[in-house]
């Protein structure tokens, strides 16, 4: 009995050493340049002067974040690093803050750079570099190719997803619409044209009666708005940017046509576009949104919410809740915390990427009760639900159920 | 009127001697040693920024030529900037032609557009030229966007160019050069051969009827200079020289989008200009770095307030050296003498 007992003894204590090596070896610490036992190092770009500085606060928004997850011990006692760079929204000058990012400040990955143009040009030089490219802040669909840029990951909900849930909701509730929409001639009008076009499918053709596009440098588009209206079209969809936007909602006011009408969730600001506009004029318009408005007092006792306040108030005093690049920025930071999580010890680039592309339900504080984050290997698209919102007083109501807006291939 | 027409009739900018044009044959050979060795000991990195560097004082080269040798403002070189990186860009991405080959294409495309601009310019002068050509540099990012070169241009999507590959002879060599670092003596080579071609343009008989006019519009003419052509000329030289460095930089940064030939980069090239010193040629690198470089030490010292700090330091430069590195160097230059003496 003591033999066996003592053969028994051993036995166990190998398989225990053997779980233990095997475990040490599974749990080994993997780094690439850019990080460490200490720190991780996280590279931004963003246009904190040039005309697109308003988004700025993004990036100021993630810093603060970031400094609260370092005053909290950091990701397994690993603080965050977050070195930001300024390129004015000029693409030449992305390209050089991502060089000097990827190669003189060496960082382990960059995060959530701003605007199509920048991205665009820095694609192609991080994918060849293999360093990530995470969570880009644009719609642009473009950013989600996983095939032919698998280091590039976009974020908030492509163009398109957010257009096929418009076309989603026609097709459901006003099946015979004849629809005249207005657009953005540029990268954002054409994506959400497109993805309109793709959601009704083989009813695209006879919906819709009237595509109008306007320039960017155009003063007013009040000319356009005449135009569409003599095609008789009963549903008015404006992929506009908020001044167009506004412009176009006061126009159709003016002229006594009542159709359905769609705007998209870029020109859907309460502050900048419904309130300039006239809110009695804008009631009843609808939109789709996926994170939750900091203006609107419904929140106040959501959860989430009042963890955002609670760090608004401590870390970052001087940013204003109702701006939508605040409650933009905390998402996103979020994001990147629940991916360096996963992550755990293995911080190697190619790990962050595949971690990047293995969310599952993940849910930030700011985003609607309902809509996650998920991706795969082959969904580089990490928001795609929305749900549906009406203009009702002074501010968004939302109704019906989360939609998600898949884009195939 | 008096007053206007007064400003208009002084000479754009104070008359620098032929020969204070270019360096000392000794001062040339040192730089051109530092150009060549430094990218050897750095990382690729640094080799881009000194890419970019070059790039820019090629494009800072042909605003001087302009305003320092022919007396004529321009706040629109940003335009043939972008005329001649999108010129490269088609080329390379469409049609498949070398991308040493566009740089001469690039070049002729934008001396022509310079040449045709000039002929309405002339009739303007001074401040009414800045202001011409200020308009040409706004309407260049929204033309480049109109849908009608959409299918050529990749409309605000921008296009993306592929970079260079060093030649196989340096591989098969056994010498292992990265792209940048190819690019960067493939750069430092056109940079060469344009500085030596305006030194030269600048001694000669055209360098000469221009500054003239520079000096004095009615004298040149009474001596026989056609003022109209070599101010024409003077702009398709410079738009030439500023689309050459357009080509290369769209191959340095391996995009193009409107959004990177904006007003704000011709307001650069001005700067690089003056405070490299109007009308002194080596004054072009100085420029440039300070464009290149101060915007990144100004973001720095401060990320909020990057754009004061550089207005900062930019106006103490401007204090202590009016007239730009031509000051400094000459005043290095004094001082070595004076050395040499004891």
């Amino acid at each position: 009995m003591p033999s066996f007992s003592s053969r028994a003894m051993s036995f166990t204590v190998a398989a225990a050493l053997s779980a233990a090596l095997s475990s040490t070896a599974f749990a080994q610490k993997k780094y690439d340049t850019g990080a460490s036992d200490t720190e991780i190092k996280i590279g931004n770009i963003m246009p904190y002067s040039g005309p697109a500085s308003a988004y700025g606060v993004i990036g100021k928004m993630e810093e603060a974040y970031f400094k609260m997850i370092n005053d909290q011990g950091g990701i397994n006692g690993r603080k965050i690093n977050y070195i930001t760079y300024d390129d004015g929204y000029s693409p030449p000058k992305a390209v050089e803050q991502a060089r000097k990012l990827v190669e003189s400040d060496e960082v382990l990955f960059i995060a959530s750079s701003l605007g199509t143009p920048s991205n665009s040009a820095i694609q192609k030089y991080m994918n060849a570099k293999k360093v990530p490219q995470l969570f880009v802040a644009t719609g642009a669909t473009k950013f989600g190719d996983y095939k032919d840029f698998p280091w590039t990951m976009g974020w908030q909900p492509a163009y398109q997803s957010e257009s096929r849930i418009y076309a989603a909701y026609l097709l459901k509730e006003k099946p015979d619409a004849k629809i005249a929409i207005m657009y953005q001639n540029d990268d954002f009008g054409k994506d959400m044209l497109k993805g309109l076009k793709d959601g009704l499918g083989s009813k695209a053709a006879s919906m819709i009666v009237a595509e109008e596009s306007y320039e960017v440098s155009e003063p007013t588009i009040e000319s356009h708005i005449v135009k569409v209206k003599a095609t008789n079209a009963d549903t008015f969809v404006s992929f506009t940017t908020p001044k167009f936007a506004a412009q176009a909602i006061k126009k159709v006011a003016e002229l006594g046509w009542k159709p359905t009408y769609i705007q998209s969730n870029v020109g859907a600001s309460v502050g900048s576009v419904m309130k300039p506009a006239g809110y009695e004029i804008a009631q009843g318009i609808l939109s789709a949104n996926y994170a939750k408005d900091g203006a609107d007092s419904s929140w106040d006792n959501d959860e989430g919410m009042k963890k955002f306040y609670a760090f608004l108030a401590k870390y970052a005093p001087g940013m204003d809740k109702n701006d939508g690049s605040v409650v933009y920025g905390y998402g996103q930071a979020q994001t990147i915390v629940q991916v360096l999580k996963q992550a755990g010890d293995n911080l190697t680039r190619a790990n962050i990427m595949k971690e990047a592309a293995n969310l599952k339900n993940f849910a930030p504080d700011t985003l609607l009760p309902g809509v996650t984050i998920s991706t795969s290997p082959t969904d580089f698209y990490p928001i795609e639900q929305l749900q549906m919102q009406r203009f009702k007083g002074e501010k968004w109501e939302l109704f019906g159920p989360i939609i998600a807006g898949k884009i195939e291939g | 009127m008096s007053t206007v027409q007064d400003v208009s009739a002084a000479p754009a900018v104070a008359a620098v001697p032929k020969k204070a044009m270019a360096l000392g044959p000794m001062a040339s050979l040192i730089i051109l040693a530092l150009l060549i060795v430094t990218p050897l000991f750095v990382k690729n990195f640094i080799i881009f920024q000194m890419t970019m560097w070059l790039i820019y004082a090629i494009a800072v080269l042909a605003l001087n030529i302009l305003t320092g040798a022919s007396g004529q403002f321009s706040l629109g070189q940003s335009a043939f900037y972008a005329l001649g990186a999108y010129t490269s860009a088609i080329l390379m991405e469409h049609v498949g032609v070398n991308y040493a080959l566009t740089l001469p294409v690039a070049g002729l495309v934008c001396f022509i557009a310079g040449f045709l601009f000039g002929l309405p310019a002339l009739r303007l002068s001074g401040i009414y030229l800045a202001l011409a050509t200020f308009a040409l540099a706004v309407a260049m990012p929204q033309l480049l966007k109109l849908g009608v070169f959409e299918h050529w241009t990749g409309g605000v999507q921008g296009l993306v160019v592929t970079k260079p590959d060093a030649p196989e002879i340096f591989a098969s060599m056994g010498l292992k050069v990265s792209q940048d670092m190819w690019l960067y003596f493939f750069t430092l080579a056109v940079t060469i051969v344009i500085y030596l071609l305006s030194v030269n343009l600048l001694k000669s008989r055209s360098g000469r009827a221009m500054m003239a006019i520079r000096d004095n519009e009615i004298a040149a003419s009474a001596m026989g200079v056609d003022v109209s052509l070599y101010k024409t000329l003077a702009f398709g030289v410079s738009a030439g020289i500023t689309g050459v460095a357009g080509g290369l930089g769209a191959i340095a940064v391996q995009f193009v989008a409107p959004d990177g030939y904006t007003i704000q980069l011709a307001i650069a090239l001005f700067l690089g200009m003056v405070v490299g010193g109007v009308g002194w040629l080596p004054g072009s690198l100085a420029g440039a770095a300070f464009i290149v470089f101060v915007p990144n030490i100004a973001e720095h010292i401060s990320k909020g307030l990057s754009g004061a700090v550089f207005g900062v330091i930019l106006i103490i430069i401007i204090f202590l050296l009016p007239n730009g590195a031509r000051q400094l160097a000459y005043g290095a230059q004094s001082l070595i003498g004076k050395l040499r003496k004891h």
